[in-house]
């Protein structure tokens, strides 16, 4: 309880911070007329207060407010980004076990896993869609599909690592239990990867909502946060606090999925205090 | 029917190292035998092959009547290295369990299982406990206690409490021989202590190093039950002489003037 009440102090404490930064910076510069390196104004750096303000104010004239535009976008977007989650996790998974069982497959597969990853996801997206639009599939099945492709490779890099971490003296005696290659698996080595798997799948939760982000925009799929941040954009200069608004909403999204698997870890992973990354 | 007959085994590994050369060993049922000698003398190589952890160069071993590969396949012997090799994730019931889950024991027969276990190790109130919150010694405990959890024939340890200090050490040792004479199985006890290996056994096998190989066996011939009495009469420390006298026979030629070696430190 303690703990918890420090924790919740620490996290206002950093949070007024920021701001205080923010608006600090904000106003000894326009104060100061500095020009380097950016000129600050309303339209660079509006007020904080400005951009939580425009979410309770109407999205264009006779539409519906900000805030609730934004809410149903954030909740378009999630869902893509979680099935992506979900899909990326369970091939990334059974992709590293296939390389963490066969030298071969680990020869022969790994150099175009590590390749999949240094072609931009811009560059990926709009064959994804046009391949499966083709197909009938559903756009947004497109989006968590391009999500799922960022989420990937964490979890396998990670689950070859740590399907292969398992103690020496572990194996040795699942051996004298004349035990299989599949118990092993399940009774030692997923046991023993499961710390390295929930660090990929951490940094993996935050990448699947910036792919489904960036894959609404050649999917034109508008009722996502997507969507909402290429019209915003179009129109920065007439009201930059919209688009900053949307930028926090999506970053409190990417933030909700870390801390799921961060809860998910707690749950899960049963270790020495000192093994817990 | 002896329960490890082991013939001219030798072992070369791949570094061409000659790790043993030329192996005997019987062993009967209910013994309580120690391979004793120097670091390098192929003791844990030779447990490792009694196991089929690793295959012999050379000879045959025969573990209850079948080939070693067959008998660890059946399961007949139960295994204690010099870590207790817990898994972390797993509580004390759930790490005793481990092999009777593999071996497919349904869940009420485990708890049943697992009860006794934790009686015999004296750990009943640990059950829920994971092993990160148990001292070296009660970790050990738990790893003897899964070692013995599907009635192995034969206990193969490792220097089992080489990493623990004296006092736990001789207690356990106490124990030890406590599970030995109620479980009734035969023991193969690999230790660098001259005490132990003493104090414990039927039989002290000694090895001497470069190429591994059997200098002498010894038989122990004091009287059971062995208590903490045992280690103050006479007969045991004339034992301990001779065995200590037969280990530097076998190492005579690595053997510095001043004659102090760790054996001889820790008594």
């Amino acid at each position: 309880m303690k703990r918890g009440t420090g924790r919740v102090a620490v996290f206002i404490v950093v949070l007024g911070s920021l701001w205080g930064l923010w608006e600090g910076y904000r106003s000894l510069w326009s104060h100061q007329g500095w020009t380097w390196p950016f000129v600050v104004d309303n339209t660079t750096m509006p007020h904080i207060y400005d951009i939580f303000a425009a979410l309770g104010r109407p999205s264009q004239t006779g539409g519906p407010l900000l805030g609730s535009l934004l809410w149903h976008s954030a909740l378009f977007t999630a869902k893509e980004a979680a099935v992506g989650f979900a899909l990326g996790a369970v091939v990334g998974f059974a992709l590293g076990v296939l390389l963490a069982h066969s030298k071969l497959a680990q020869r022969g597969l790994l150099p175009y896993v590590v390749a999949s990853q240094t072609v931009p996801i811009l560059a990926i997206a709009p064959i994804v869609v046009i391949y499966l639009g083709s197909l009938q599939v559903t756009a947004w099945v497109s989006v968590a599909v391009i999500a799922a492709y960022l989420t990937f490779f964490p979890v396998t890099i990670s689950t070859l690592r740590g399907l292969t971490s398992a103690d020496r003296r572990a194996l040795e005696l699942m051996r004298s239990y004349a035990t299989g290659p599949w118990q092993i698996l399940w009774k030692l080595r997923v046991p023993s990867a499961l710390p390295y798997i929930f660090t990929a799948l951490k940094v993996s939760a935050t990448a699947s909502v910036v792919g489904a982000i960036i894959g609404e925009a050649p999917s034109s799929i508008q009722n996502g946060l997507g969507g909402e941040i290429v019209v915003f954009n179009q129109y920065y200069t007439l009201d930059p606090t919209k688009l900053w608004a949307t930028n926090i909403v999506a970053a409190v999204l990417g933030i909700t999925f870390f801390l799921v698997v961060v809860v998910a870890e707690k749950l899960v992973v049963r270790r020495a205090p000192e093994h817990v990354a | 029917m002896s329960v490890v007959d082991i013939s001219g085994v030798s072992k070369t590994f791949s570094g061409g190292t000659n790790a043993l050369q030329s192996i005997d060993l019987t062993i009967e049922p209910g013994e309580f035998v120690s391979l004793i000698g120097p670091s390098g003398c192929g003791k844990s190589t030779l447990l490792r092959i009694m196991g089929d952890l690793i295959e012999p160069s050379a000879g045959a071993v025969v573990v209850n009547g079948k080939p070693a590969r067959r008998a660890r396949i059946d399961r007949d012997y139960g295994i204690v290295f010099q870590d207790p090799v817990l898994y972390d994730w797993r509580t004390v019931s759930k790490n005793i369990a481990l092999p009777l889950e593999l071996a497919g024991w349904d869940r009420k027969r485990r708890a049943a299982r697992i009860r006794e276990m934790l009686d015999l190790v004296e750990l009943d109130g640990f059950a829920n406990h994971h092993p990160w919150q148990l001292s070296g010694g009660m970790q050990q405990r738990v790893s003897i206690a899964r070692a013995l959890s599907f009635d192995p024939a034969l206990l193969l340890m490792d220097e089992p409490f080489g990493a623990l200090d004296e006092m736990t050490r001789e207690r356990l040792n106490n124990q030890l021989l406590e599970i030995w004479t109620r479980s009734g199985s035969t023991v193969v006890f690999v230790t660098h202590s001259i005490a132990e290996a003493v104090f414990l056994s039927t039989r002290v096998v000694v090895m001497s190093p470069r190429p591994g190989r059997i200098s002498s066996v010894l038989p122990i011939d004091l009287p059971q039950p062995r208590t903490a009495a045992t280690r103050e009469e006479p007969r045991f420390f004339e034992l301990v002489t001779k065995v200590r006298d037969d280990l530097h026979l076998g190492a005579d030629f690595d053997r510095q003037p001043e004659r102090s070696s760790p054996e001889e430190a820790r008594l």
